[in-house]
């Protein structure tokens, strides 16, 4: 109803405006649900490792608990704060392409990939270590403090690696992305009209933050019955 | 809260005040820290369940506001309502199967 109003206003065409659509609004609609049919597939693709992962936590649950003590609290609590955060500034950065602050986008999208940045650096730390701790699964899975459970201590730290690995993969292709972002908010190609990419950047962005909001209780912090 | 004019079918410029974002920003990062602590306490069989709704909590806030699925179109409701609704027969039909294979032996 509006639309035909509004299309009337913008005589000019606008250089990101694709020909198959009637307006950058109709685009932007386009990109965003196209977006989340994507991210629909990514929620079933971690929800069926988690479904996966629920199934023998539900079987072994005193392994589980043992293995979750392995865990790095303070790492893995400081990385969801640090993910948080570089969600909240990849939210500015989106604001600021919408109300057409180049600097504050270009400020935002920046911190949201140093955050990120931190993020996997810390988990590099935590790799590392379970590394040295012999807690990688196969032979160099060398862990054995609970006879009775490491068998399953070593099932969980093969869920532990296959999740975090496949969030970790989905922050450097994050940043990656990011930084194709940052190179077109450079050249100043988004505003209040255009921002569809920045928006969708944001949306995986997110995604992948939720992603990690349950990943951290699930691996992080599971109360034992026997650990009182 | 959200100014009900922009709702509907605003092309594509909704934008959300600042203290919205860190608001949500905030209760996230308490959301971190009561899920921390719900950990250590010992809730008897209520540890699992507080964990699993403080994170739900979570992840419905990040997608209302920092997704801005609360102003977008009502077909990507759909899909994003399709999404959790997959989700949510992918784990009830597995522990349907998983969580009562013992009763037949009793």
């Amino acid at each position: 109803m509006s639309d035909l109003a509004l299309g009337n206003e913008h005589h000019h065409h606008h250089p990101f405006l694709q020909h198959h659509f009637e307006d950058l609004g109709q685009q932007h609609e386009a990109s965003t649900l196209g977006m989340w049919m994507f991210l629909c597939t990514e929620i079933l693709f971690f929800g069926g490792i988690l479904c996966a992962y629920w199934i023998y936590r539900v079987m072994y649950p005193e392994a589980w608990a043992v293995a979750a003590e392995l865990q790095n609290k303070l790492y893995g609590g400081l990385n969801t704060i640090v993910l948080i955060i570089s969600s909240l500034t990849m939210a500015l950065a989106v604001r600021a392409a919408q109300v057409g602050s180049r600097m504050w986008q270009l400020g935002m999208l920046f911190a949201t990939l140093i955050f990120g940045s931190v993020f996997l650096a810390v988990k590099g730390i935590e790799y590392s270590m379970h590394w040295h701790e012999g807690l990688f699964p196969g032979s160099h899975f060398t862990w054995h403090e609970h006879p009775a459970v490491a068998q399953k201590v070593q099932l969980f730290m093969c869920f532990y690696w296959g999740l975090t690995g496949l969030h970790a993969l989905h922050m450097i292709i994050g940043a990656g992305l990011l930084l194709w972002i940052i190179g077109r908010a450079w050249r100043n190609d988004f505003g209040p009209e255009y921002y569809a990419p920045v928006e969708i950047m944001g949306l995986y962005w997110h995604f992948v933050d939720i992603v990690w909001i349950f990943l951290f209780p699930f691996l992080y912090l599971i109360h034992g019955v026997h650990h009182g | 809260m959200a100014d009900q004019q922009h709702l509907e079918h605003a092309p594509h410029s909704h934008v959300t005040p600042l203290y919205v974002y860190f608001t949500v920003f905030f209760a996230l990062a308490i959301g971190t820290l009561l899920t921390w602590y719900a950990s250590t306490i010992d809730l008897q069989e209520w540890n699992t369940p507080v964990a699993l709704i403080i994170a739900t909590i979570k992840a419905v806030l990040v997608i209302l506001f920092f997704m801005h699925v609360k102003y977008s179109t009502r077909l990507t409701w759909v899909v994003v309502v399709a999404s959790f609704l997959w989700l949510g027969v992918l784990f009830v039909l597995t522990f349907a199967d998983y969580l009562t294979r013992g009763w037949l032996m009793k």
